[in-house]
């Protein structure tokens, strides 16, 4: 693939705490980790996804100013962020593996009609879905 | 703190342990969620919870409780065969009454005209995940439900049919 989308962003409160979660707890690996001053553009991504990078960006200085900057870090801390959705084969295990490595779920995993999810945050308060998607016929 | 209603400065930490506390609520709405029980899961005084957790969603907690009772009871409705009775019961209430009252009193129906109106009205929506399908369809409940039976005694207000979205308005 060489059109699509490549990297999306998120906000977070502490970048070391972000990319402790999403690499120790959740498996990604770091793609990118570089500074330049204050500014630090970190992209980790998932094993199974080489095309796609998660952002884990800080709000502040010299993106933003420090009132703004305080308005994006309230908005991700009352979970206001938009939905963001991880897709698992199995949501029962990996539930289970992550909940033990100290992921704080929101929500057991729940079958709806042949589809399984389940909820959890990031240390930010960024709220995840985790879904098992259907087996369908033929796929 | 400013006297601009809209824009009330918080802690991000206060406000993640705030969240936290919701998080629990939408987990097992069905519970009883005093404001000391929620109070413990933010590590704020109670006083400090009520007054910081309007500040941040909008609506106290009680009545935020309210609304995720009406959207388990409204999914169960829609989506099961359950009694009734059954359906109160397990989203909270201690009686079928306030259960009734409650959910027409929100919703602007009874939970048997929903439950009849939502199966006519089943449409196809496979690609939005049912969990955030779930969410829109949650009450907007903007004035605490006493208040709302007031202004409609008071014929100032005609229950409103459109708290529940149409499912074709979810992208």
């Amino acid at each position: 693939m060489s059109q699509g989308v490549q990297v999306v962003g998120l906000y977070v409160h502490d970048q070391d705490e972000a990319l402790q979660f999403y690499v120790e707890k959740l498996g990604f690996r770091v793609h990118t980790d570089v500074r330049n001053g204050d500014y630090r553009w970190l992209t980790v991504q998932h094993p199974e996804q080489p095309s796609f990078q998660l952002g884990l960006f800080a709000p502040g200085a010299p993106v933003l100013d420090a009132a703004t900057a305080q308005a994006v870090r309230e908005i991700v801390a009352k979970g206001a962020m938009p939905p963001l959705v991880f897709v698992v084969d199995d949501c029962r295990a990996a539930y289970a593996r992550m909940r033990d490595r100290g992921v704080e779920f929101t929500q057991e995993p729940v079958e709806r009609y042949g589809s399984v999810d389940a909820g959890f945050r990031d240390p930010s308060g960024n709220g995840w879905k985790m879904i098992q998607a259907r087996r369908e016929a033929g796929k | 703190m400013s006297a601009d209603p809209v824009r009330v400065r918080q802690d991000p930490e206060l406000l993640r342990r705030l969240l936290r506390a919701k998080d629990r609520m939408d987990a097992s709405s069905h519970e009883e969620w005093p404001v000391r029980r929620l109070a413990r899961v933010s590590y704020v005084s109670q006083a400090h919870f009520a007054r910081s957790f309007k500040e941040a969603f909008g609506v106290p907690p009680h009545r935020y409780l309210l609304t995720r009772r009406i959207e388990q009871a409204t999914a169960l409705l829609r989506d099961t065969e359950l009694p009734i009775t059954d359906i109160a019961f397990r989203t909270g209430w201690n009686s079928l009454g306030t259960f009734g009252r409650t959910f027409r009193d929100i919703t602007g129906q009874s939970p048997r005209a929903l439950r009849a109106r939502q199966k006519a009205a089943q449409h196809q929506l496979d690609h939005v995940p049912l969990c955030f399908l779930r969410a829109a369809q949650r009450p907007d409940l903007k004035i605490a439900v006493s208040e709302k039976r007031r202004r409609e005694s008071a014929g100032k207000l005609t229950p409103v049919r459109s708290k529940v979205p149409r499912r074709t308005e979810v992208p």
